[in-house]
């Protein structure tokens, strides 16, 4: 009944103007201001908010149940387009697009086959391979670091093309890696993230890369406190400490959110997968006024050498995901 | 712990002081709501109707209870051999993966009707294995219970993430989980058992697992009370050296508790795994056997209460989520914040009120 509601509801909107949409986020585990991965979620959503005056809800979980019982919600409304962000909600989606056929969802870092959804999928691997370079440019003692959040075959696809980009740069360099934790606190904890920090920094790393949600925000501070370098991840983190924070590699969570609303609107949202890598403008690594200072003429030029040649199929980024090894 | 002070009428005791309890802090927690501009009374509007308001509400709230309850009385069984167990999260996590193994392993070998006692008996006996490390450490060892329990925990994530990362993961998925298990090793979901009986509810993922926990509360309360190794754990409990005496090995006793507490927290894995998500993936207790020490201890231990009060639990969390789902402003930290203050008057103030009580009715009867 509900769902012939909101079926119907579809239809009389999509009857008198493509502009009607109620468009929804669920964001992943975590917190919505981690200034990170959902932080960029929230950017598109907000973008798409400034840009057409449509307003979208939200929603925060707790735990794994309630992302399922999230979409349901949101789905009744009928709230459409509604934006998953995170692997986390691959099974919610799954269930619940199957029970609302008339609407669409789109779901971030995962794959849902169904034709009412569309997959965005992230080159996360090419990004981490130009931050890699960089690093391994700037570092002067010859060794890097990687803070992850957990061990999970998502982080050890950016710590793969991290090393690999690092290698590219400087066969010989020394890289240090460590996770932060076997739970979802791993994701939430600053505290550990400076910890594991400085002892890279005790161990001679001079540029440390975080990806961990915002534990990250510990590395970075702890990179600052000891003079050294670091790498910001997902949104871009340059202006958290200006003149410590080396680049970011940005995953444009932002642009995957705003993109999905917007087709929505115009009519032109379509099912399936994107994969959003260097070329799509999906991975980037973030250069503005806040790093321009660290970020070398001569650097930049091998950096930026190297994307033109992943874009244009020159080098190719081996992806973890593909064979879960790091290493063809 | 059972024994009832004197000079209360029961009923106020087990009924009236607990919901003045209750009332408080949702008085105290309408005030922050009020301080963030909100009006308190749409906020317990939407978390009563939220968590008990319609058969998918209640179906949610059901859900979360059955894990409270399989913890709760984990946590209570230990308490009465005066033991303090707060391995319940990891024992859950190994409890369900033990579930998750065997269906792994012979989902597509055997039918439904023989998977579920399999994933029953090695849910219990996964938990029961995960605590009889540290029981053994301490009855023979004396290391203390609640440091290795706790150490216990981190050890069965870890043990979990390295699993499924290198071991159980999907070839191809994105995220750390196994892949689906086959459509016989689950258990009958709550809504598809009604509906059989011609009986139409939402889906949610309230299963079987319930009629499991009831039991399971039943038997908790019949070993305890009526049984001789029930009444050789709470002797124990009360005093371990008067135990002793009385001719009770007490080291086996506090093995053999563990090892039920560890069994009882090990369905909970049970409810997630072959109940709900039908596959193992990373942190599916979701700090379940954390909450089953808060249940525990407003429950005093007993069976009923540990029932009572994991429904309490199970309504703050569902509630919970509707108000911050329908009112934005209230975020999922103010939620924690009213989840805790009831925990705070319920059960770390739940003698506060007492003397007043005790004045009130000597007062009345005198």
């Amino acid at each position: 009944m509900r769902q012939t509601m909101a079926t119907m509801a579809l239809v009389l909107a999509a009857g008198t103007a493509a502009a009607q949409i109620a468009p929804a986020v669920v964001y992943s585990m975590g917190e919505k201001f981690d200034g990170s991965f959902n932080e960029a979620a929230y950017r598109g959503a907000e973008r798409f908010k400034t840009e057409t005056g449509i307003d979208y809800r939200d929603f925060v979980v707790s735990n794994e149940a309630q992302f399922e019982q999230a979409h349901r919600r949101f789905a009744r409304l009928p709230a459409n387009p509604i934006v998953g962000v995170g692997f986390l909600q691959t099974a919610a989606v799954t269930t619940v697009a199957k029970e609302f056929p008339a609407l669409r969802f789109t779901v971030i870092d995962s794959v849902v086959d169904l034709p009412n959804v569309q997959s965005v999928l992230f080159k996360e691997h090419e990004g981490s391979f130009l931050v890699g370079m960089a690093a391994a440019l700037a570092a002067k003692s010859g060794k890097i670091g990687f803070v992850g959040g957990m061990d999970i075959p998502l982080i050890r696809k950016f710590a793969c093309g991290y090393e690999q980009g690092a290698r590219h740069a400087n066969p010989r360099i020394e890289l240090i890696q460590n996770m932060t934790g076997s739970t979802p606190a791993a994701w939430t904890d600053p505290a550990r993230g400076a910890e594991l920090a400085r002892g890279q920094i005790d161990r001679g790393a001079d540029v440390i890369y975080a990806a961990a949600g915002t534990t990250g925000l510990g590395v970075l501070q702890a990179a600052k406190d000891r003079g050294k370098l670091s790498i910001g991840v997902d949104s871009n983190q340059n202006h958290l400490h200006p003149g410590s924070v080396l680049t970011s590699m940005l995953k444009r969570v932002d642009l995957a959110t705003y993109e999905s609303f917007k087709a929505a609107r115009d009519g032109s949202w379509k099912a399936g997968v994107r994969v959003l890598g260097l070329k799509e403008g999906g991975v980037d690594w973030a250069l503005d006024r806040h790093n321009a200072g660290l970020i070398g003429a001569e650097m930049k030029a091998k950096v930026e050498a190297a994307k033109a040649d992943i874009v244009a199929g020159k080098i190719t980024v081996h992806d973890y995901m593909s064979n879960n090894r790091c290493g063809a | 712990m059972s024994a009832r002070p004197a000079g209360l009428p029961r009923w106020v005791d087990v009924g009236l002081i607990p919901a003045c309890n209750v009332a408080l802090a949702l008085g105290v927690a309408g005030l922050i709501v009020l301080a963030i501009g909100e009006s308190p009374w749409r906020a317990i509007r939407i978390m009563v109707t939220g968590a008990l308001g319609q058969g998918e509400a209640i179906g949610y709230t059901l859900y979360y209870a059955t894990n409270y309850v399989f913890t709760g009385l984990a946590v209570a069984v230990a308490f009465h051999a005066g033991l303090f167990n707060i391995g319940g999260e990891g024992q859950a996590y190994i409890g369900g993966l033990g579930v998750g193994l065997a269906m792994l392993a012979l989902d597509r070998l055997l039918p439904g009707w023989l998977l579920a006692p399999i994933g029953l008996a090695l849910a219990a006996l996964f938990g029961a294995a995960w605590a009889a490390i540290p029981a053994w450490l301490q009855a023979y060892r004396g290391s203390h219970i609640v440091i290795t329990t706790i150490m216990f925990n981190f050890l069965a994530a870890a043990l979990i993430v390295y699993l499924m990362v290198n071991v159980l993961i999907a070839p191809g998925s994105m995220a750390a989980e196994s892949r689906e298990f086959a459509p016989a090793a689950r258990l009958p979901m709550m809504h598809e058992v009604l509906g059989m009986v011609g009986i139409k509810v939402g889906h949610t993922p309230l299963n079987l697992s319930i009629v499991i926990a009831v039991a399971a509360g039943i038997g908790v309360w019949l070993f305890l009370w009526h049984t001789p190794l029930g009444y050789e754990l709470r002797a124990v409990g009360h005093s371990e050296r008067a135990a002793v005496y009385a001719g009770i090995r007490s080291r086996r006793v506090v093995v053999a508790s563990l090892c039920l507490s560890g069994a009882l927290a090990g369905l909970a894995g049970l409810n997630e795994i072959l109940g709900v998500h039908h596959r193992l993936f990373l942190n599916f207790v979701a700090g379940a056997g954390f909450t089953g020490i808060a249940v525990a201890l407003m429950g005093r231990n007993h069976p009923i209460g540990v029932g009572l009060a994991a429904l309490l639990f199970g309504a703050l969390q569902q509630g919970g989520a509707e108000l911050a789902f329908e009112i934005p402003s209230i975020t999922r930290e103010m939620v924690v914040v009213i989840q805790g203050l009831v925990i705070l008057f319920s059960g770390a103030l739940a003698y506060w009120l007492r003397p007043s009580f005790e004045r009130l009715f000597a007062r009345g009867s005198g």
